[in-house]
């Protein structure tokens, strides 16, 4: 396929691991965080490991915009349809998350509440057309990237006066996050999960653009290059990256060119900036509560916001006992190190947000790279029997 | 299909054009019989149904016999590339088929909803007639239940198959050992992205249509050529790595398959780009995958290329060693990687 097939070529993908062997120093190791799950997926549903040196790795970051949403605010959305008898619209990914109980909003639907899968928020507004006798939520979370269709959404219902439509807002920011990840002392040069480098978000800095990376790679001192998803993208970054370091430099680059300016796109800035404004703190499943690092409905709008609008109950969910999502999602841990893994969390069976999307760390390694990773042979044939069914 | 209109035994006829299914229809009543007569029959005409019986009364086929159900509930139920009707005949004739067998009688169930057109019933029964033709399988015998209004989804229809399977046949998971070539018939992906596209009013510029088909003609000519195939498995639903998946644990194998060898459509390709959606999951209906010796792969490739429905046939990989029971791809990029199950249904990613 055109301009697709072009960023996956395996000669190009050879003469760029190439490069990276000679930049990268032998005396030395790389930890590069791909921050966004988009990458996680393009390495691993690719094998840009494979073509990586042996002191060139990966950690994976937060970036899967259903694994950060903490289980309270997920339960809280499903109390909007079960308790409220709101129809609840969410993206695709976020229907097998299990919240607290381990339920998840497809299990809600089967018992009977009304949720149903989007691809676009226009979607949204046309289901709330539809149905005028009915409350209609849409479960609006993603990083910057989705927050512009959510503000125009809100826009859109406000000139409309659509009365039974609102928004249960849980959209977060990256260059928050990146900030705090790197002033926790586990990522420091001397903790146990160093972080030389960053893969930066890419689809997010098409509406936010490169600069709000200049301020924590300054700050922090550690190189930032906004990465495209493609697997070219990807290795081209990494060489990148350990040319910064080699260099001694720590700055924010840009391998993604074709789409990401310095700047962002302006219009999707005014128009967020016009619906949306900055909380104090929100809670990220993994990272705790982080200031500043997520959007609320302004006041303006706020007739528009769900969580104004219906009485929803603070949840203290907590995670699933021995699931390391949690330290998965900073990167201090892999998804190997969690006994949960592969043994009772799988795809089929997921305990934590990770092991969900497919932007998530678990799930990746669970799906494209079991191979390598040695995990026990089922033994008999009920192991086999069950697989099968 | 007979082409004269049978004299109608009741006072009035069915308004097929304007009528819609009542629950008459289905309460075993003169209103039921007269759908089966003035509908159903125009349409299917075989020797178990000229019977008027509640079953089919058949000759025994010599040798041994495949049999296979498959309900259907494809929503919606016309698509670009076939409707439910040649689907519930394809469906059943493919799995029978895949046991190398000649597909001979389809029994049919349908569950129809109160209120569903009856111009539409009318439709399937044609396109259900013309696939059972074109397969060469008799419609024998089978039942109409009617639903409340909101209880079904218009039409769903179940199918059993039967066919004979030719003495020296023997096509089953177990025989599949290393060494042995995998082979598939063509693109992947096409149904499962028409009917999707359909479903969600995703428009691209030249429609992606189901590849809907009877593959019992060239499972004929693939056995003709290699009798000694191992294996072959329809990837319906779960799509490609399902399959792969679930032979290489029959099999107690590994899988080893190369990402640049699987045909894909363009517009496929781009359409699960844009969904986020991995095309090896996605159900095909009128794919299958071949297991035969390594040494007989080219000579079965060439028979299939010769055939229509396989003109874009290529060898995709190699069954390999393995107790694990991976299925794992060579990546366009160079690298490798496992090809899991579908986890639960395939949801499309946000960003």
């Amino acid at each position: 396929m055109k301009y697709v097939d072009e960023f996956r070529a395996a000669d190009l993908a050879q003469s760029l691991a190439r490069a990276i062997a000679v930049e990268a120093r032998p005396e030395r190791s790389y930890r590069i965080m791909e921050f966004c799950g988009g990458h996680t997926h393009a390495i691993f549903r690719y094998g840009v490991q494979d073509l990586m040196p042996a002191n060139v790795s990966f950690v994976h970051g937060p970036g899967c915009p259903v694994c950060v949403l903490p289980i309270a605010r997920l339960d809280n959305a499903m109390e909007l349809a079960e308790r409220h008898g709101a129809i609840l619209l969410s993206y695709g990914d976020m229907m097998r998350v299990p919240g607290s109980k381990r339920r998840s909003l497809l299990k809600a639907k089967a018992e009977g509440a009304d949720i149903r899968m989007i691809y676009s928020t226009q979607d949204a507004l046309k289901i709330a057309r539809d149905n005028p006798g009915k409350q209609v939520v849409f479960f609006g979370i993603g990083f910057e990237t989705t927050t512009p269709p959510t503000a125009v959404a809100i826009q859109q219902a406000a000139r409309e006066g659509l009365k039974n439509f609102s928004v249960f807002c849980n959209h977060v920011l990256t260059p928050a996050a990146i900030g705090h990840i790197l002033s926790s002392p586990e990522h420091d040069d001397a903790g146990d999960a160093r972080i030389d480098g960053f893969l930066g978000p890419s689809h997010v800095s098409s509406i936010i653009g490169s600069k709000p990376y200049e301020e924590p790679a300054r700050h922090f001192k550690k190189p930032v290059v906004i990465a495209g998803f493609e697997p070219l993208d990807v290795m081209q970054s990494a060489l990148m990256v350990i040319r910064q370091l080699n260099q001694g430099r720590a700055e924010v680059e840009n391998q993604y060119t074709r789409v990401v300016t310095r700047e962002g796109n302006r219009k999707a800035q005014a128009l967020v900036n016009d619906v949306l404004e900055l909380r104090d703190t929100f809670e990220w499943r993994g990272l705790g509560f982080v200031p500043n690092s997520a959007l609320k409905i302004r006041d303006t709008y706020a007739t528009f916001d769900a969580e104004k609008r219906f009485e929803i109950t603070p949840s203290s969910a907590k995670d699933v006992k021995g699931c390391e999502c949690p330290a998965i999602l900073r990167g201090v841990k892999q998804p190997l190190d969690c006994k949960l893994f592969g043994t009772i969390c799988t795809p089929e069976n997921p305990m934590g947000s990770c092991m969900v999307s497919s932007e998530g760390a678990c799930a990746a390694y669970w799906s494209y790279a079991r191979h390598r990773e040695g995990l026990p042979v089922p033994e008999d044939e009920e192991e086999f029997g069950e697989e099968d069914a | 299909m007979t082409a004269q209109k049978p004299k109608t035994r009741f006072t009035t006829r069915l308004d097929i054009a304007r009528g819609s299914v009542e629950m008459t229809h289905g309460g075993g009543g003169r209103a039921g019989a007269q759908l089966i007569d003035e509908l159903f029959r125009r349409h299917f005409d075989s020797e178990g149904l000229r019977q008027d019986s509640d079953q089919a009364q058949l000759a025994r086929p010599s040798g041994r016999i495949a049999i296979s159900t498959d309900s259907h509930v494809v929503s919606p139920l016309f698509f670009p590339g076939g409707d439910i009707g040649k689907l519930a005949v394809n469906g059943t004739v493919n799995d029978v088929a895949m046991a190398g067998a000649k597909p001979l009688y389809l029994s049919v169930g349908f569950i129809l909803e109160e209120g569903y057109p009856l111009a539409d019933l009318d439709r399937i029964a044609a396109s259900m007639a013309a696939a059972a033709k074109e397969a060469g399988v008799a419609i024998v015998t089978g039942d109409t239940k009617v639903v409340e209004r909101g209880k079904g989804d218009g039409v769903f229809i179940s199918t059993t198959g039967v066919g004979v399977i030719p003495d020296g046949v023997e096509l089953l998971p177990r025989r599949i050992q290393a060494g042995d070539a995998i082979l598939i018939n063509g693109s992947i992906g096409d149904h499962g992205v028409a009917i999707l596209s359909k479903r969600e009013n995703l428009e691209f510029d030249s429609e992606i249509v189901s590849d809907c088909a009877a593959l019992n003609g060239l499972v004929a000519a693939m056995i003709a050529a290699v009798p000694d195939l191992h294996c072959l498995r329809d990837p319906t639903r779960g799509g490609l790595s399902a399959v792969l998946n679930e032979l290489a644990v029959a099999s107690r194998t590994g899988m080893v398959v190369d990402e640049r060898a699987i045909p894909v459509k363009a517009q496929v390709q781009a359409a699960c780009e844009f969904l986020g959606l991995d095309e090896l999951n996605i159900a095909n209906e009128g794919k299958l995958v071949a297991f035969c010796p390594g040494d007989k792969a080219e000579e079965l490739l060439a028979v299939m290329r010769a055939h229509p429905l396989g003109a874009e046939a290529a060898i995709i990989g190699d069954v390999v060693e393995d107790s694990r029971a991976l299925v794992r791809m060579k990546t366009q990029l160079g690298g490798e990687r496992v090809i899991d199950w579908l986890a639960g249904e395939q949801l499309p990613r946000i960003c």
